[in-house]
């Protein structure tokens, strides 16, 4: 028999074996073992080595709060480090290795670490690795960082799935021990909407792991029993292997459920599921944390605390050793004593701190009174132990019991601070609980089973009753009490050797006292100095321990020296659980042109721009690289028309009776008098008087315009439109609709367009400059019929018109303006060819709009009316913002012509030194021209407007470059405009 | 956080949008004297009470609604929700 540790019994299958391999060991274990009972079965005491001196460790508890028993579970891309080997689940071919040692774990080279211990104190590295400076970077960090840290990332992509979901009902109930199965079967019985969660595999909590009875049977068997119940009834869901790891705001509660942890495979069902859940009210059922008591070198493996050996043993029916010690400053440790010798496992001695009796006859057991173990022999695992009077006593095995703390954690996740209770020298839950929650059972210091389980069912029936429901009439559940009661000890001053409290972090006694000397007596500063309670398991073990051991320097009480704060999440929550589907291609969704398809068919590379896929360009045979399609297309649109999807562009439709009176407000220029059929360009601030965004807004009828917005900005200028119609001007009639899904519009620009889209136009609408001039705008119908709107407006410098279609007509649009333009050579172009063509037409752009220019900085300061209210006008006058020597926006070009400018590059005057002071502006556009043929540019320059013809430099630091930039206008095509008026 | 609608009901606080202060509902007259000075203090200068806050929510992935928020910044009770648009007239923005 290889698990020669296993005793049988407890809620383990032992009709089936699984096997698993620990450092490629093969080992066998049953269902409903964790990774840790399978693992003490079979004799494997030591299973890492510790954060800082390498020190060997073994399992120290049988749960979430596991310190010691780190473990990398699966392997490849499934590598999990720093799995808690208490919590995992064994399936049959589970694969775990240890952590954090160089060498086997047996002969951890890095070991020699704990040899200079006395050097490697709190703080050592503040004090250390000070100098040289340059050390730290090359030497120190990387040397401290391949030494320290526990388990390795697998450095592949995770290759599970994970998913989010929301939930709701009326009474959550965290934890499904005996307070929280009392709390539930109430509550569910009342017709109340329950969720139950509970973090291990098999609910119950402790009635798994003890021997006590409830209405005259075993504790384990009402707890299925009452499972059973609860499962079978509509009104509750039961969650196990979930974590409830925060409180948030107004009853919301998150959630974490492993779904397929417990799996050799997930068969490509979600990993696991970070839920949100919506309670009206929560009982905390989270029980208690034992604490352990410090003494020298009590950190080996064998030694663990007494109510896990107890879950070891009644449960797993696993023993931790052969031979057996109790070391106890309570009652509660003798009933590990009880149970180890009840399943025929030798317990060679009780140590108590307390000079009192002995609490219950414990077979073949000493009991040593007003005791305590000073130090611990056993590099591996543990051989004897030494007590305070000398004596040393063989064993295999320690049981350590400190008492018990409450799992206040999520009482505390809305600021509330827990209460000192002297009954049980320990933290309780005080009035200050998130809204809605009461606590129940041992989180609320209800230390032993029958008041466990009359709490959880009183406090449960005065939050239903709360909501309106009748509690249920049944017969509580009844148990007898334990003795529990103890004598706070915290570590045993006598020990000489280093008293381990944070075994995760490795934090000692020491460490504390030396923090308190060196003048960091606040928890706070304690807890950063030493690191102690900042490892994954956030201190659970440690945590109080160290505020006794504070409070004694101090000479103040413990509730006077504090409590560390605790917050979310309760047990680590993977990055990949947080972040659900929202990975990679699906970060966040994606919208698609109308004309996508066509787009896709037709060569098109495509480029993220905000939520949307936009055509970047078109490739046709035969092209080597991007600036070959991009120059075509530019070209062959201005001599003799291109087609462009400009569907991203914001859309708002905007009616009403006072739509005009309103776009004035919005707009810094006048709106008030634009005719029906016509479009203007306008500019809009904000209230601080920075041009945030332009576009056209076309007046279709009296009451009737349509606005276009820039893509980026769409969402946030309807936002503020929205803002400015409900909150500043709430009786003007205006309304407004977002629109831009709902039409398809393309722009058709070039020499050619009127033509291309007189065939596609009905008939009976004139398109002719007379008909339609340059800022006309008109319903039409095209292809015999189809509803249509027509714009003449120009982004790129040509007689251009855009035509908007129902969105669903969109595609086939693309295709038919395509076909029509077949005779003319028309060409379908994308965004980058559409940005040369504005920057060569010298449009402002999301480049130019940076959030820090003004309307005069952009050279329409003009625009901006003084005649009227509207948003930003009056602080866009501000002197400091109106200067002579502000920048301006003008265009620039290559001394030399064969040179490309740089976007980003910064002005300077010829002979100054390129230096902060001596910055004259910056440039913030920049194309290739394949009409002028060479390097052209957009950007600021102070008085920019009055230096035509000047020669700068324009140097980037980034790029180590510089050149010679002559100031020209920003229109380098068409300054008169004739084109798009033709 | 959950936002008690006025017409919808109770929704999450990942439905709506931010703005801040409700302040911002009392935009300065453009015409008065020292509308410089008053509208750098609306623009810039803000209260940041730790207590009760009446604050600005737009109902973005909803039903559009500005709404005027009381909450605790302390605590993140919400005591009252209103419809922004029948605060802005009972500020006297009926114009």
């Amino acid at each position: 028999m290889t698990q020669i540790n296993r005793l049988g019994g407890g809620l383990v299958n032992q009709g089936q074996t699984l096997s698993f391999t620990f450092n490629g060991k093969q080992m066998q274990g049953h269902p409903g073992d964790t990774l840790a009972s399978a693992l003490l079965a079979n004799g494997q005491l030591l299973v890492g080595r510790s954060f800082k001196y390498h020190r060997p460790r073994g399992i120290f508890t049988a749960g979430s709060e596991e310190p010691n028993a780190l473990v990398h579970l699966r392997s490849g891309a499934h590598q999990e480090p720093n799995t808690r080997a208490t919590v995992a689940e064994l399936f049959d071919g589970l694969t775990a290795t240890s952590q954090n040692h160089r060498g086997s774990l047996e002969f951890d080279l890095m070991a020699t670490t704990d040899l200079l211990a006395p050097f490697l104190s709190a703080g050592f590295y503040y004090k250390t690795f000070m100098w040289p400076r340059a050390f730290w970077e090359k030497l120190y960090e990387p040397a401290i960082r391949m030494s320290a840290g526990l388990g390795r990332l697998s450095m592949q992509e995770d290759p599970d799935t994970y998913d989010k979901g929301y939930l709701h009902c009326d009474l959550l109930v965290i934890g499904a021990g005996p307070a929280g199965l009392g709390a539930a079967l109430a509550a569910a019985r009342s017709g109340a909407r329950v969720i139950l969660a509970d973090e291990d595999f098999a609910p119950g909590g402790r009635l798994n792991a003890e021997t006590l009875e409830i209405d005259g049977m075993a504790g384990r068997d009402w707890a299925a029993a009452t499972i059973a119940e609860l499962a079978a009834m509509d009104n509750v869901r039961l969650m196990t292997r979930t974590t409830v790891y925060g409180a948030y705001d107004h009853g919301t509660y998150g959630a974490l459920e492993r779904c397929t942890d417990h799996l050799a495979n997930s068969g490509g069902k979600p990993r696991q599921i970070l839920w949100r859940i919506y309670s009206k009210r929560a009982v905390l059922a989270a029980g208690a944390t034992e604490r352990p008591i410090a003494f020298g070198n009590n950190d080996r493996p064998g030694i663990m605390l007494a109510g896990a050996v107890r879950t070891y043993v009644n449960r797993y029916g696993v023993t931790p050793g052969q031979r057996m010690a109790v070391f106890t400053n309570n009652d509660d440790g003798w009933r590990t004593a009880a149970d180890l010798a009840a399943k025929g496992v030798e317990v060679c001695a009780i140590i108590d701190t307390r000079d009192a009796p002995a609490v219950c006859d414990v077979p073949g057991a000493r009991h040593i009174r007003n005791a305590g173990v000073v130090n611990t022999v056993g590099r591996k695992a543990l051989r004897a132990i030494t007590l305070t009077d000398g004596q040393v006593i063989p064993c295999d095995g320690l049981a350590v019991s400190g008492g018990w703390n409450p799992n206040v954690h999520l009482t505390c996740h809305q600021r509330g601070r827990p209460e000192w209770n002297e009954s049980i020298s320990a933290f309780v839950p005080a009035g200050d609980l998130p809204p809605g929650m009461a606590v129940a059972g041992a989180a609320n210091g209800a230390l032993t089973l029958g008041a466990a389980l009359e709490q959880g069912r009183n406090v449960a029936n005065a939050q239903i009753e709360d909501l309106g429901f009748t509690p249920s009439r049944d017969t509580p559940p009844r148990a007898e009490d334990e003795p529990h009661t103890g004598a706070p000890v915290w570590h045993i001053a006598a020990s000489t050797k280093r008293a381990w409290l944070d075994l995760q972090n490795d934090v000692t006694v020491k460490d504390v006292k030396q923090s308190y000397r060196e003048g960091f007596r606040s928890v706070e500063h304690m807890k950063r100095y030493t690191t102690l309670g900042m490892a994954t398991d956030q201190g659970k073990t440690a945590n109080i321990p160290a505020l006794a051991i504070m409070a004694e320097c101090t000479g103040k009480t413990i509730p006077e020296t504090g409590t560390t704060m605790f917050r979310p999440p309760y047990t680590p929550v993977p990055l990949g659980a947080l972040a659900g589907r929202a990975r990679g291609r699906e970060f966040r969704p994606y919208r698609l042109t109308p004309s996508h398809e066509w787009a896709k068919a037709n060569g098109a590379t495509f480029v993220e721009v905000g939520n949307w896929l936009r055509a970047q360009w078109f490739v046709r045979p035969g092209e080597k690289g991007w600036r070959d399609s991009v120059d075509r297309e530019a070209l062959q649109t201005r001599q003799t028309v291109g087609i462009c999807d400009v569907t991203t562009l914001g859309k708002i439709d905007v009616q009403g009776r006072d739509a005009a009176a309103f776009l004035n407000k919005i707009y810094a220029n006048g709106f008030a008098k634009l005719a029906v059929g016509r479009v203007r360009y306008g500019i809009m601030l904000r209230e601080d008087g920075i041009c945030y965004d332009d576009g056209t807004t076309a007046r279709m009828s009296e009451n009737h315009y349509v606005m276009t917005t820039t893509t980026a900005n769409a969402v946030l200028v309807y936002r503020r439109m929205e803002f400015a119609r409900q909150c500043l001007w709430p009786d003007m009639d205006v309304h407004l609709i977002s629109t831009t899904d709902g039409w398809a519009q393309f722009a058709v620009a070039g020499p050619n367009s009127r033509k291309l889209l007189q065939k596609v136009v009905d008939p009976d609408h004139d398109l002719s400059n007379e008909g339609f001039p340059f800022m006309a705008c008109g319903e039409v119908t095209v292809c015999g019929g189809t509803p249509a709107r027509l714009f003449r407006i120009s982004f790129s410098g040509e007689m251009a018109f855009e035509i908007a279609v129902p969105a669903r007509y969109g595609n086939a649009m693309m295709g038919v303006l395509m076909e029509a333009g077949r005779e003319f050579n028309a060409v379908p172009y994308g965004t980058e060819a559409l940005g040369v063509m504005r920057i060569e037409k010298g449009h402002a752009a999301g480049n130019e709009l940076d959030g820090r220019t003004t309307a005069y900085n952009l050279g329409l300061g003009r625009m901006v009316s003084s005649a009227k209210d509207c948003i930003g006008n009056t602080l866009s006058r501000r002197p400091e913002m109106n200067l002579p020597d502000a920048v301006k926006l003008v265009g620039f070009r290559p001394v030399d012509r064969t040179k490309k400018l740089i976007a980003g590059a910064h002005f300077i005057s010829e002979g100054k030194e390129a230096t902060m002071a001596n910055d004259e502006g910056w440039i913030s556009s920049v194309a290739y021209s394949p009409t002028l043929g060479h390097s052209i540019g957009l950007g600021f320059i102070k008085s920019g407007d009055t230096r035509i013809g000047e020669v700068v430099r324009a140097v980037s630091p980034v790029h180590k470059t510089e050149m010679r930039v002559e100031i020209v206008s920003p229109h380098f095509i068409d300054p008169e405009g004739e084109r798009l008026r033709g | 956080m959950i936002i008690n609608h006025p017409l919808l009901g109770p929704r999450d606080a990942a439905e709506f949008v931010y703005l801040g202060d409700a302040a911002l509902i009392d935009r300065p007259d453009w015409q008065a004297k020292d509308a410089a000075e008053q509208f750098h203090a609306y623009g810039y200068l803000r209260d940041n009470p730790a207590g009760t806050h009446q604050e600005l929510w737009y109902h973005e992935q909803g039903d559009r609604s500005w709404l005027v928020v009381t909450r605790d910044t302390l605590t993140h009770e919400i005591t009252d929700v209103q419809i922004a648009r029948d605060v802005a007239r009972s500020r006297g923005r009926s114009a």
